[in-house]
């Protein structure tokens, strides 16, 4: 049997729904860690939030006559916002957050590829400021306490601290202030590292937040694991952490009352939800830019408005917000930036 | 009413996209100038060429003999001169011997208008027959007749059902053959069932062509022959032979048997029009209605066109092919062969040419995901993804500002796609489109 068609007849192995499936097995780790430091509740919220989602995408794509699911990617936007929702919220909150995301911000605009948005982000942040108290209300993981007090994130904390006038002071002593709880793996490598143990917890995920964005590290591996498969290139990720990371160094003093160049780094890294975003949701392929420059920009422009909104802004986190904002800026960016063309050097007067 | 029926697992419902030519009533082709008549026109061994280059050949004179037990006779569809015999590659890919026939413009009589008596013949004789005049299975599988129809002995017929299901989208050819050619092709069903002697003659329709369903029962009632009509509900492959069995008769075939195992014979309704006109008319089997239609098509139509007629006489015939044609098909777009050149010549098992567009093509890709790895990988560094969306729009021009004509169609994108887009078949229409409009 053979059969003719216009060249090329040969493709690259990776296929859209192979690659859909490569992200969310690369967001497992942290998932997984999301319901062993919460619970099994935590898992319950991850599954109504996949299940909503493939099943708004089944109804709406069935309209049309046609059968989407098999492309995955009602799956990764369902598994992010579950990812992205705290371990104790109500179970109708994840599922307003899918039928947001996949009918009001994917299908309405053409579905898979037409969007304009993240999905699971505008999703996610459609139901933070409708539901803003059950949004914010945070339980502690499993290494911090052993009955799942609620507590408000640590980024919170610290930020009610600062615009209550406390200044001069760091993180940890802020965070210790309050009485913070340290898991005591932390405590023990704290002295050892000469790092904070607030700051080691939040690396490894040892912190309040949402179900899926606490373990820094496992975020990591998962990100690093999308870049070698080759469906992210390090362009977005890279250019995000790092703007924001030198913008907090120089300004993140300022809000508190320190001088320029004396904001802390790692501590502001690892919170947040910075990995998650920088990870897996500034790189969607959809809402990103096409050029490798465009996604250089796109990558600033994240750290930049992440900071903006962190420091300056009345919320403690900023990253959904800043994500959403370079998404809306994705078509001007491509717009103006456009690979170099070949062929088009300018003549050389010889 | 016509019995309603279908086969059990599985099956496909494809958009079947006959409106385009089903309403058009069969018309002869005008008499092209060349005929390429393959020697590999069936299943089995190729006939063995009885005439070389420079010989004069006659409508409906034996030009090929079937070689083995398992091959059919090749009559030539038309008066004029072998100006050569060469390799030509057919649809499927395979090379196959063909005598290049140059046609005379004068045709002369039809020699096939003359009725001869069969009601005395023997069913052997009708075999005998069947065999001379080349017929073979015209559903598309080209297995011969008169092979067929030598039921084994020990063997009973139960069951002759007759082929009318047509499940392939686009081909109309043996739906309008129901109701242009229904005498012709009853009395080809008396005339099979002679040979076979079935307890239960049933012609299966789907139901998507219930004014052939109708046709058929009217004309068999006023004939008073013993058939029975059903009525399929529309599910591919309902026309697979297994699957029709099972509709038809509710019988399975077992694995690796045949039909005949289980008492059933199928044959395709084209089939039972060539055996009519092969018994009643001492005709060969050597024109055949062929459906030259898809999206791709200017003018679709069906075609009385004679066995060899290469494509671009057929898409001549029908207005000639679209801008936005990329895919050429003998037969239908589920089972048919894609196929490079215009020059590739009917067999008869060609019920049909299918002729895709660009945007067929786009329905089997996932959409653009915006991913960049067309922009990353572009050689002449333009941005593969916005060219195609204009061009998916029509707007060429825009196409072109973006830097189309320095598309090499290399391919990398193509490549690189994670989506499938058919990306090199848009920029390759999309600069014969965009330099017509400039």
């Amino acid at each position: 049997m053979k059969i003719v068609s216009s060249s090329p007849h040969i493709h690259d192995s990776l296929r859209t729904d192979r690659a859909m499936l490569f992200v969310v097995i690369a967001l497992l780790p942290s998932a997984i860690w999301g319901v062993y430091a919460f619970g099994m509740r935590a898992l319950l919220v991850l599954v109504v939030s996949v299940l909503s989602s493939l099943l708004t995408e089944y109804i709406l794509e069935r309209i049309g006559g046609k059968f989407t699911l098999k492309d995955f990617s009602a799956a990764v936007t369902g598994l992010l916002i579950g990812m992205n929702m705290p371990p104790m919220v109500p179970l109708y909150i994840p599922v307003i957050a899918s039928v947001f995301a996949m009918l009001v911000v994917k299908w309405t605009f053409g579905g898979l590829g037409a969007n304009w948005m993240n999905p699971a982000l505008a999703g996610r942040v459609f139901v933070f400021f409708s539901f803003s108290s059950q949004m914010s209300s945070f339980s502690l993981p499993r290494a911090l306490s052993a009955d799942l007090v609620t507590s408000a994130t640590p980024l919170s904390q610290i930020k009610t601290m600062i615009t209550s006038g406390v200044g001069g002071i760091s993180n940890s002593e802020m965070l210790s202030s309050v009485t913070y709880p340290v898991s005591e793996m932390a405590g023990n490598l704290s002295s050892s590292l000469g790092i904070p143990g607030y700051t080691i917890d939040a690396f490894v995920g040892n912190i309040g937040g949402c179900i899926g964005e606490v373990s820094s590290l496992l975020l990591l591996v998962g990100g690093l694991f999308l870049i070698f498969k080759k469906i992210i290139t390090w362009h977005i990720p890279v250019t995000y952490l790092a703007s924001f990371a030198i913008l907090s160094w120089i300004f993140g003093g300022v809000p508190r009352g320190l001088g320029l160049f004396s904001g802390e780094v790692l501590y502001p890294l690892f919170t947040g939800g910075l990995f998650l975003g920088a990870f897996f949701m500034a790189t969607d392929w959809v809402t990103t830019p096409t050029t490798k420059k465009g996604e250089i920009i796109f990558g600033i422009g994240c750290g930049f408005f992440t900071f903006l909104i962190r420091y300056f802004g009345s919320l403690p986190e900023g990253v959904s917000l800043a994500i959403l904002l370079m998404n809306i800026l994705t078509p001007t960016i491509d717009r103006f930036v456009r690979p170099k063309k070949f062929g088009y050097v300018k003549e050389v007067k010889a | 009413m016509s019995r309603i029926s279908t086969f059990g697992r599985g099956g496909v419902h494809p958009q079947d996209g006959k409106s385009l030519s089903k309403d058009k009533a069969i018309e002869y082709l005008p008499l092209p100038g060349e005929l390429y008549l393959s020697m590999s026109q069936h299943l089995g061994a190729p006939a063995t060429p009885l005439k070389k280059k420079g010989d004069r050949v006659e409508r409906g004179e034996l030009v090929g003999e079937a070689s083995s037990f398992i091959s059919a006779n090749v009559h030539s569809p038309v008066s004029g001169v072998v100006s050569d015999v060469r390799q030509i590659r057919l649809a499927t890919g395979q090379n196959a011997t063909c005598l290049v026939i140059k046609v005379d413009e004068d045709q002369g009589e039809d020699p096939f208008k003359k009725e001869y008596p069969y009601k005395d013949m023997t069913g052997e004789e009708i075999l005998a027959l069947i065999k001379d005049m080349g017929v073979v299975g015209m559903g598309g599988a080209t297995f011969p007749t008169s092979v067929k129809l030598q039921i084994p002995t020990g063997k009973k017929v139960d069951n002759l059902i007759i082929n009318g299901v047509e499940c392939e989208p686009y081909i109309t050819s043996d739906y309008r053959s129901m109701l242009e050619r229904a005498d012709g092709i009853l009395e080809g069903i008396m005339i099979l069932a002679k040979t076979v002697n079935p307890e239960k003659i049933s012609i299966g329709v789907e139901m998507n062509k219930m004014d052939a369903v109708a046709h058929l029962e009217k004309k068999i009632s006023e004939k008073g022959y013993p058939i029975e009509v059903v009525a399929l509900k529309m599910k591919y492959p309902q026309g697979d032979e297994k699957q029709l069995i099972k509709a038809v008769a509710n019988r399975e075939v077992p694995s690796g048997k045949l039909p005949i195992d289980i008492g059933a014979v199928v044959a395709n309704i084209s089939t039972c029009y060539a055996v009519y006109e092969a018994v009643v008319f001492h005709k060969p089997l050597i024109e055949r209605v062929v459906t030259v239609s898809g999206d791709g098509i200017n003018d679709p139509k069906n075609i009385i066109a004679p066995i060899g007629t290469k494509s671009s006489d057929l898409f001549a015939f029908s207005g000639g092919l679209k801008d936005t044609a990329v895919k050429m098909i003998a037969g239908g777009p589920m089972m048919g062969f894609a196929y490079s050149s215009e020059d590739t010549p009917t067999v008869k098992g060609t019920g049909g040419i299918t002729v895709l567009t660009f945007q067929d093509e786009l329905l089997s890709a996932f959409p653009c995901v915006s991913c960049g790895k067309c922009v990353e990988h572009c050689p002449m560094g333009l941005q593969p993804n916005k060219m195609f969306r204009n061009i998916k729009w029509g707007n060429y021009e825009e196409a072109m500002a973006l830097g189309l004509m320095d598309c090499k169609e290399c391919g990398c994108c193509a490549y690189s796609c994670p989506s499938h887009l058919p990306l090199v078949q848009g920029f390759k229409m999309g600069k014969k489109l965009g330099r017509k409009k400039k």
